[in-house]
């Protein structure tokens, strides 16, 4: 046995791994991504990105009912995007095994809302295993592909980003060897889920369900700890090690497996102890259950909202408080931001002069909608941006202004298509900017079919934007360097001033993936006026002197992309050589 | 031997992700339960954020809370005074006195914030120039390192171990600039008079 190391998510990839699981698919979201880029760097499997996650659960339904076992990987969203297949899956159930990692994001670290997995385990009725570290979440996922292929079901394995990016210890084991898929024979009543096959499918759901709350009385994925009996604790997934480090002698339900729910062991618990609590984060959906089934549960006072820790459950128990320093609230927060040199910052620098009304979308130039730059009114979801562009357009806009529509090359490609197609087909107007920045950038530059790169660098082909924009209809398209200060603004202005719908593909490589940086730039102060033109790009390099107000630039991060030195109209940026020193402090 | 406490807080690009994993790695290979938390995605663009590592017997919570930190490293001063109040009465606090602002700053939105550092040494701070220490090892990038060897400086770990770990961890064309910044770092505290 090697021990090691790994994250929830490595973890999660390991598991799949030692099942036996043939195929990888899934689409990058903070906090799942790393689980397939371990996954695709395994021995003998075969990995791809999809363009977004309901094409990667059918894809994944494929490899199913083609008799492999297959995982697939995704952000608590964007199990919304594949709840469709989903609810239709639960009825159909497998051939191969067939599991879904769905890590959900309490806090909102990198996400848009905070929505609980467990009520889609509910709702899909399809079982859900909660693992609350690094070895549960490898045994619980290989676990889970035997559960598929027993009950016939596809199997949700949930985690949180304290599961997803923890890292804890584990023991990797030997990869399953699979007996060959069983010969393929057409079964409609099975696979085909039109209104007469669904009907008989809808029973076979319940008595699935029915013979998994048996298992879920005797599966060791449930546990009791008894200690202490004056309180009883419910809980799953990280919670448990919350309640573990804050209520040591507390005893404990811990929930392997939170749907369905083992309705009589928790009563034996309930029994045995003189106070019984849930301790759970987002939503409060095992006390519901419990509630549900009747059994009395004593009411606490954590957070509504956000992650708990073992702080959150000391405080809610009225545990004495640790003695704290005194903490600085006076001191200027410190928001994400866009990189020296990234490519989207011209485009919100020129939005923001065009008073336009911007629909955004969801990836790193979301931070396009914070001051300075501050030239962005909506982020929903994945694709709305065009949806909402459209629709803001037919409502008669806002006044005179502009609607622009901004969405990035992966989001275009997950989201954007079908919202474009439909703007064309209704004779939709307005401007659509594609920021093509090469490379899934936010979570980390994954391959998309945008750039043509694929997760285990299989040859494959690069999607012509222009020509598929065309192809849908779009009546103007173009494609500007985003770099070019001058291009970007007067594309802007042309297009906006166009009654047609337009397209413009503002193309440049993430400033991440640049290798060759160019020498930094600095600041001429006999030529600088303190206009501020510069610092109002927004760029961490760039900031004013707080005595004498020049403007300055920190050599130390600045890459030489030379957008500032377009805004600036005195000339007064300047090229030096070699960084050489640290910069200014 | 009961549970310490590492946080590890900076702006995102700093490096504290990589110095993070070399010290779980080193806890890890001195037979110790470890857990270590960190944040990707939004907040890795330049943004605040910290890194978690406990270590001990038996580890629960990967997460902590404030006043509950045995070894608070800073890579970044006013990150350093936002985190504060995590430290334990007690607990080692060590700062890059370095300074990144933040662009509220930078844009004139907000004022500089000033008196950082007498706020720090009032708790008993202890300054490590790692973006110095870090040139003068050869690698303006291994700060992160320098802090990694400052903090060993402390820590029942065998130099051996973290020797060991930073080879295996950082691009093989820096192993011998990051094993200068180790020493370095460490160097700095021994005459720090950074003791616990």
């Amino acid at each position: 046995m090697v021990r090691i190391l790994l994250s929830g998510n490595e973890a999660v990839a390991h598991g799949a791994w030692e099942a036996g699981a043939a195929v990888g698919v899934g689409y990058p979201g903070t906090p799942s991504t790393e689980t397939l880029e371990r996954f695709a760097k395994l021995e003998d499997v075969y990995a791809e990105w999809a363009p977004n996650e309901k094409v990667a659960l059918e894809v994944a339904a494929g490899v199913s009912l083609a008799g492999k076992r297959v995982l697939v990987t995704m952000k608590h969203v964007g199990l919304n995007v594949a709840a469709d297949p989903l609810f239709t899956l639960a009825y159909t159930g497998v051939r191969g095994g067939l599991v879904v990692l769905v890590a959900d994001d309490p806090g909102m670290h990198s996400s848009q809302n905070e929505q609980d997995s467990h009520n889609y385990a509910a709702f899909a009725r399809v079982p859900m295993l909660d693992p609350c570290d690094s070895a549960e979440a490898l045994a619980f996922t290989r676990q889970a592909f035997d559960l598929s292929e027993e009950f016939d079901t596809p199997v949700l394995v949930r985690s949180t980003v304290r599961v997803s990016h923890a890292k804890t210890m584990v023991e990797l084991g030997e990869r399953m060897r699979r007996p060959a898929p069983s010969a393929y024979a057409t079964d409609p009543a099975k696979w085909v889920m039109m209104p007469a096959m669904a009907r008989q499918r809808r029973l076979v759901v319940d008595e699935r369900i029915e013979a998994l709350c048996h298992f879920a009385e005797l599966t060791d994925l449930n546990r009791t700890e008894y200690r202490d009996t004056s309180v009883g604790v419910v809980c799953a997934g990280v919670s448990y090690q919350y309640v573990r480090e804050a209520l040591p002698e507390a005893s404990i339900l811990k929930l392997g497996m939170t749907y369905p729910l083992p309705r009589d062991l928790v009563a034996q618990f309930a029994a045995k102890v003189e106070r019984l609590v849930v301790v759970e984060e987002a939503d409060p959906y095992l006390a519901s259950a419990l509630a549900a089934m009747g059994i009395a549960v004593s009411d606490l006072d954590l957070p509504k909202a956000g992650e708990l820790s073992p702080g959150a459950i000391r405080r809610a128990f009225g545990l004495p408080e640790p003695e704290l320093r005194e903490a600085d609230t006076s001191l200027p927060p410190r928001p994400p931001l866009l990189c020296p040199g990234c490519p989207h910052r011209p485009v919100f620098h020129a939005l923001k002069k065009l008073s336009a009304v911007v629909t955004g979308d969801i990836g790193c130039y979301t931070l396009g909608a914070l001051r300075p730059l501050a030239a962005m009114d909506t982020c929903v979801c994945m694709g709305a941006s065009i949806g909402m562009a459209h629709g803001v357009g037919i409502a008669g806009g806002v006044g005179d202004r502009p609607v622009v529509g901004v969405i990035g090359d992966s989001t275009f490609a997950h989201s954007g298509v079908t919202g474009l197609m439909n703007t064309v087909y209704n004779g939709g107007a307005g401007t659509i900017l594609i920021l093509d920045n090469r490379i899934t950038a936010m979570t980390g530059h994954q391959g998309n079919p945008i750039n043509g790169i694929t997760l285990q660098d299989r040859p494959s082909h690069e999607v012509d934007l222009v020509g598929l924009c065309r192809t849908l209809g779009v009546p103007r398209v173009r494609v500007v360097d985003p770099h070019d200060l001058d291009a970007t603004r007067t594309a802007l202005e042309e297009e906006t001033a166009e009654p047609e719908l337009s397209v413009i593909v503002f193309r440049a490589p993430c400033a991440l993936l640049v290798r060759d940086k160019g020498d930094p730039y600095a600041v001429d102060e006999d030529a600088c006026t303190k206009c501020a033109a510069c610092v109002k790009l927004g760029c961490p390099a760039i900031g004013r002197d707080e005595q004498t107000r020049y403007a300055y630039i920190d050599t130390s991060i600045c890459v030489g992309c030379g957008q500032c030195v377009q805004v600036c109209k005195y000339d007064a940026i300047v090229h030096t050589g070699p960084a050489c020193d640290l910069g200014r402090p | 031997m009961s549970v310490t406490t590492v946080m590890l807080c900076g702006v995102g690009g700093q490096g504290t992700i990589l110095a993070a994993d070399l010290l779980a790695k080193v806890a890890a290979a001195e037979g110790l339960d470890v857990k270590l938390s960190e944040v990707h995605g939004m907040a890795q663009r330049g943004g605040s954020v910290d890194t978690v590592v406990k270590f001990g017997e038996e580890v629960f919570s990967p997460v902590t809370d404030p006043g509950m930190v045995d070894h608070l490293v800073a890579f970044e001063i006013i990150e350093a005074v936002r985190r504060v109040h995590y430290v334990k009465p007690g607990g080692r606090l060590l700062v890059n006195p370095s300074s990144i602002h933040p662009l509220p700053v930078l844009t004139g939105d907000l004022p500089v914030p000033h008196g950082l550092q007498a706020v720090l040494e009032s708790e008993g701070a202890v300054f490590i120039e790692a973006d110095v220490l870090a040139c003068q090892a050869g690698s303006p990038k291994s700060a992160n390192v320098v802090l990694m060897g400052a903090l060993a400086y402390g820590l029942p770990f065998s130099q051996d171990a973290w020797c060991d770990v930073i080879a295996r961890r950082v691009p093989p064309k820096t192993v011998e600039a990051n094993l200068r910044a180790f020493e370095l770092g460490r160097g700095a505290c021994q005459k720090g008079e950074c003791a616990l």
